[in-house]
């Protein structure tokens, strides 16, 4: 056994993407990462067992808690994005709500950007209410408001990598030091760039949020969310007795202190998920590995067609804005920083014509997908004005960043060429009344 | 030099953890909520000798604690420590004189004064790193529980 100390290499991505969080199953010599498809798991001894439960040992006990699969998943994503760990959920939204749970309690303060997934929007409010909990909204562009938004009982900023839809590019070591400042951590939801494109961490963000459900897994088949933390966050610092102090849920267990910067993620996973139970399937996990080992391959496909689809859009004279973050002058130094290898492949664009426009236009296409997801192998479309914001008024749309004749586009991996073509087809039907 | 990382080399700590079998923890609490209990217990479950160095305890987890490490009647391999900086550069002088192996400091526990003695007398100094954590990134089972052992390996362990 001991000719495993090897002198130290540091992988590359592309070989991290495949290898992180799979060394072969040691019983079977099973090559490929088995699906753990069982609720719980037999102890040893009784000794064993009570060791499990008081997280004196890393074992097994109820797949509500860990997975072996799961887990997999959980130490790739975080072993691409330079975290300690990670606690795995059955969806982003999940995942989410779990990593503020955790830290959250009422009477606290939460600032979040205002350029949002409507989903999480709702949730955020939805939270706020339920655990009384303040809300501040501010423009994420905006550096002086997050600070301004700042109060004493302020525990969180949160914010998404690249906005959804809008494209805001978030000035992630910026707003990092203004949580630093205070004390409290920088919550990223890094879902539209994932690891390959950018590390929020690197930048100085503490606490990483993901729906696997989109590029990660990248081929729309499975439901899942992460949490990913750096390990970096002082949670001793006094303004989060909730994972310092003694913890009436696990018989007074001192989180931060017992397990240093594995506290957050420890708590996360034995408390928060243990009681939410919101658990990833196995084979769920499963599928998202696979899709994770051609994660860099697929991104740079991605954004690439994004890339070619935006320009051509852009020299349209029928289309009167692409909202593709480096076509943009307003985000093109945070693009250079943050993002070098490409701003995603999400992107909205703005048709001349309005809502009856938009509905035309998805009529003509064929290649591209009408629904409600982003970040699939396959290119998707969809009309919000028509669809998810269809409640809304031509004011209320603009006041989410939506025109009546937007059009949201999540690009795939086909050829750039067909997808073009399918455009100019739903370009074609625009005014033709069929 | 104020770099821990010089002292957090992979293959040191790899060395260490499969050679060393006496492990005496300064600072060791009784207290079974305590960080080095903790590590303790799983220290001994991982089947190596722990040996008690408290001055304000009996006995911890069945083994008797003594006061000091000049103390400890028999050789020693590691000496991991859970106490406050300014009470390293003594411990690494007497890990020194009983004839140790590595000094060893847990989180938290940083002092180049203290490793300085340490590598001047023989010693291998592992600093800010979990005795346990990494024991159970390169041989135990962390990865079970989704944190990022940072191994990348296609080789079937045999156990």
């Amino acid at each position: 056994m001991n000719d495993e100390f090897k002198p130290d290499h540091t992988f590359g991505f592309h070989t991290r993407a495949i290898h992180a969080g799979a060394r072969p199953e040691p019983s079977t010599g099973a090559r490929a990462i088995p699906i753990y498809q069982t609720s719980s798991y037999v102890f040893e001894d009784p000794e064993s067992a009570a060791a499990y439960f008081n997280l004196q040992e890393y074992g097994n006990t109820y797949s509500r808690i860990m997975n072996p699969t799961v887990a997999s998943l959980e130490e790739r994503l975080s072993n691409l994005d330079g975290g300690i760990g990670a606690v795995a959920f059955a969806s982003g939204m999940a995942a989410q709500s779990a990593a503020l749970f955790t830290l959250l309690t009422p009477g606290d303060h939460m600032v979040a950007s205002s350029a949002l997934y409507g989903g999480t929007v709702t949730q955020l409010k939805h939270l706020s209410r339920k655990l009384a909990v303040d809300l501040t909204f501010v423009d994420p562009d905006d550096l002086s408001a997050w600070r301004k938004a700042l109060t004493d009982q302020t525990k969180i900023l949160y914010a998404e990598t690249i906005g959804n839809p809008a494209g805001n590019i978030l000035d992630i070591e910026a707003v990092a030091v203004i949580a630093k400042d205070a004390g409290i951590p920088l919550m990223v939801d890094n879902t539209f760039a994932t690891p390959y494109l950018c590390r929020p961490i690197e930048w100085g963000a503490d606490i990483v949020v993901y729906s696997v459900t989109k590029f990660l897994g990248g081929h729309g088949t499975s439901i899942g969310g992460a949490v990913v933390d750096s390990g970096e966050f002082d949670w001793s610092n006094g303004n989060f007795p909730i994972v310092a102090d003694p913890s009436p849920a696990y018989h007074e267990l001192e989180f931060h202190e017992t397990f240093g910067g594995y506290g957050y993620l420890m708590k996360l996973r034995a408390e928060t998920l243990r009681d939410l139970g919101g658990a990833m399937s196995p084979f769920n996990a499963f599928l998202f590995l696979q899709g994770l080992e051609t994660l860099p391959l697929r991104m740079d496909r991605h954004v690439g067609n994004a890339l070619a689809v935006a320009k051509w859009l852009g020299e349209r004279d029928d289309v009167s804005a692409v909202r593709h973050p480096a076509m943009n002058p307003k985000y093109c130094a945070l693009v250079a920083k943050y993002l070098p290898k490409g701003a995603g492949a999400v992107f909205c664009f703005d048709l001349e014509g309005g809502r009856e426009a938009g509905q035309d236009f998805i009529r003509g296409t064929r290649l591209f997908s009408h629904l409600a997801n982003v970040g699939d192998a396959k290119s998707l479309i969809i009309h919000p004005a028509s669809t998810t914001h269809r409640q809304l008024n031509d004011e209320e749309l603009a006041a989410a960043g939506i025109g009546p004749g937007t059009i949201r586009l999540s690009i795939g991996i086909e050829d750039a060429d067909d997808l073009i073509w399918d455009l100019e087809q739903g370009f074609a039907r625009i005014g033709t009344q069929q | 030099m104020t770099d821990t990382t010089q002292y957090q080399d992979p293959e040191i700590i790899q060395r260490l953890l499969h050679s060393s079998r006496t492990v005496a923890i300064v600072g060791l609490s009784s207290n079974h909520l305590r960080a080095s209990n903790f590590v303790g217990f799983y220290a001994a479950r991982h089947g190596y000798k722990v040996i008690p160095v408290n001055p304000r305890e009996e006995e911890v987890l069945g083994n008797k604690s003594y006061p000091s490490l000049s103390a400890v009647p028999e050789p020693v391999d590691v000496v991991d420590v859970f106490r406050a900086p300014a009470a390293v550069p003594g411990i690494a002088e007497e890990a020194v004189a009983v004839g140790a192996k590595a000094l060893w400091l847990q989180f938290g526990v940083i002092s180049f004064e203290g490793a300085d003695i340490a590598v001047n007398g023989g010693l291998d100094v592992v600093m800010d790193r979990c005795f346990k954590i990494e024991h159970a990134r390169y041989i135990g089972r962390m990865h079970v529980l989704g944190f990022n052992t940072d191994v990348v390996s296609a080789r079937r362990e045999v156990y």
